[in-house]
């Protein structure tokens, strides 16, 4: 359990220590994003009766930024340890699987709820919000932050360069957050799009959250909830697994 | 108990044996030395011992405990140097030491902390960010990581490749210290002379096999007595030493001899022959002589 802690603990200390890279910077591109889509937008689309679209803005992007910084975490972390060569001081005590796995996703959901809080508190002052089932809004942010912590995990274990961990980043995780509802309603969306975003995860725990804020979604909360449970445990039975074989860690 | 018994290891990445067979029974308390040339499979046995890597076949204990189906067990029990310069460039020295002691599973323990960093000259750089360290210095935080849980058995790879005078004493003397009270030593080096004042005990490898392994004394004898050194001009060498000589490219003929008094006969018949002496140098046998003799006349 020491193991854990200290592995969980330095995770913490690293993020810490370049805070302006790693939560100012991803509050204040959110705030950026909120000025000018809210600005634009405010007046001419109403997403939810009753809904200003800065309100409906407001959760997408704090759900958008836990999901983009639990996923750079727990990547660049490991991506760095593996280019420089530190990755030894990991490797060679007895750290099982479960306690990898538990720390560095558990530190990935830290930096993405603390970047969310700090989202929130800066962009809350924009809008009236309401909290009608504020469980959900927990739940959601918690499991969407370890999907990408996981997510961020397996990227970085399976990347051999920068390149390829941006390529993840940039082709996989960046669509699928920005195709997922944060701007818009799906229902919005022609029928194709309506059904691709449909096998989108990230639709779901965007989708989740926000309910959790104004009591309306586009599908029913507890259907999205199971969802995106069903799609934590696949990625963490695959992120174990790939550190119970050493994959591409122990030669 | 061995503190480490490798047995029959081999590992291939794709066609290359890297290793090929290696069996070795280190005892607890030995000063063990692992050489061969470049390239032998030394960090390779090294990083399977250390669980880095994973043999193809073959088994390896540490203390006991088998480094693949116990590796949390054997892990605990074991110390290691690598031979990379690496460094965590966010934390200073005694957060990367207090953070490696946890990784171990062990309780805070600054007492021990400053007791190595003493003992290895870091102390002034306790609260000094890695980055800043020189590449001596991160030399020495990487021998701290590797004793801050108190292995039984420390594995050193390369420790002094590149590193000042200076340093090196420091790290034998420290290094000698843990071996008296009880600790397993493991090193790998290029500087024979070093394996030969530290080790008790040597296994050369070459081409992933284990090609000599005995005790430092006894290896030492296998080249017999001293080496007669000779730089000649004039006539050639007369045949009748040809079979003492040991074959070396160098300006200087060796010639093996048991006794000094062997001395005095091979240089009449050097005179005989017409051969002029320009200079003329006794040596010891070292490990370098035994080196050579077994790696078939390769220099490292």
């Amino acid at each position: 359990m020491i193991g854990f802690q200290t592995l969980f603990y330095k995770e913490i200390l690293r993020f810490w220590k370049v805070a302006t890279q790693t939560i100012t910077a991803p509050i204040l591109t959110a705030l950026l994003y909120l000025l000018i889509f809210g600005h634009v937008l405010d007046r001419h689309v109403q997403v939810y009766a009753g809904v200003q679209y800065t309100a409906f803005l407001i959760p997408g992007l704090v759900m958008m930024s836990v999901l983009q910084n639990s996923f750079a975490n727990a990547s660049s972390s490991l991506m760095q340890s593996k280019i420089t060569g530190n990755l030894v001081f990991i490797l060679l005590p007895p750290l099982s699987y479960w306690e990898l796995f538990g720390a560095y996703v558990l530190a990935a959901i830290v930096r993405g709820l603390v970047v969310g809080l700090g989202v929130f508190i800066f962009t809350a002052w924009f809008a009236d919000l309401s909290f009608v089932a504020p469980l959900w809004i927990i739940l959601f942010s918690l499991l969407g932050a370890a999907i990408l912590g996981t997510m961020g995990l397996i990227a970085g274990i399976w990347a051999e360069k920068f390149d390829q961990l941006a390529a993840f980043q940039n082709f996989l995780i960046m669509p699928a957050t920005f195709l997922s509802g944060v701007f818009y309603s799906i229902h919005s969306l022609p029928p194709v799009w309506l059904t691709v975003s449909r096998f989108n995860p990230f639709f779901y725990m965007i989708d989740g959250f926000r309910y959790g804020f104004f009591g309306q979604s586009d599908v029913e909360p507890l259907h999205s909830l199971l969802i995106v449970l069903a799609f934590f445990l696949v990625l963490a039975g695959v992120g174990l697994n790939l550190l119970k074989r050493g994959y591409k860690l122990r030669g | 108990m061995a503190a480490i018994q490798i047995t029959d290891i081999k590992k291939s990445y794709g066609a290359l044996q890297a290793l090929d067979g290696v069996s070795l029974s280190i005892e607890p308390g030995e000063f063990f030395g692992l050489l061969g040339p470049n390239g032998a499979g030394k960090t390779t046995l090294i990083s399977i011992i250390a669980g880095l890597i994973r043999s193809s076949s073959g088994t390896v204990k540490v203390m006991g405990h088998d480094v693949q189906s116990d590796y949390r067990a054997a892990r605990g029990q074991l110390g290691v140097v690598p031979q990379e310069l690496v460094f965590d460039p966010f934390f200073t020295v005694r957060e990367t030491l207090r953070m490696q002691l946890g990784y171990y599973g062990l309780k805070r323990n600054d007492d021990w902390i400053d007791e190595i960093m003493a003992n290895l000259d870091l102390t002034n750089k306790a609260d000094t960010n890695m980055r800043a360290l020189s590449g001596g210095m991160k030399r020495r935080v990487l021998v701290a990581q590797a004793l801050v849980h108190k292995p039984p058995v420390i594995v050193l790879d390369e420790p002094t490749a590149g590193v000042d005078v200076e340093l090196r004493q420091t790290l034998w003397k420290f290094i000698g210290r843990l071996n008296r009270e009880g600790h397993t030593v493991v090193l790998t080096t290029h500087y024979l002379e070093e394996a030969q004042a530290l080790c008790s005990r040597i296994a050369m490898l070459k081409g992933g096999k284990v090609v000599a392994l005995d005790t430092t004394n006894a290896l030492l004898k296998q080249v017999a007595g001293s080496q007669l050194k000779l730089r000649l001009s004039g006539a050639p060498m007369p045949a009748s030493l040809k079979s003492i000589q040991i074959p070396l490219e160098s300006i200087y003929t060796s010639l093996r001899i048991n006794h000094n008094d062997e001395i005095e006969p091979i240089l009449a018949s050097l005179r005989q022959s017409g051969c002029v002496i320009d200079e003329l140098q006794l040596q010891q046998a070292d490990l370098e002589d035994v080196f050579i003799q077994i790696m078939g006349g390769v220099a490292q």
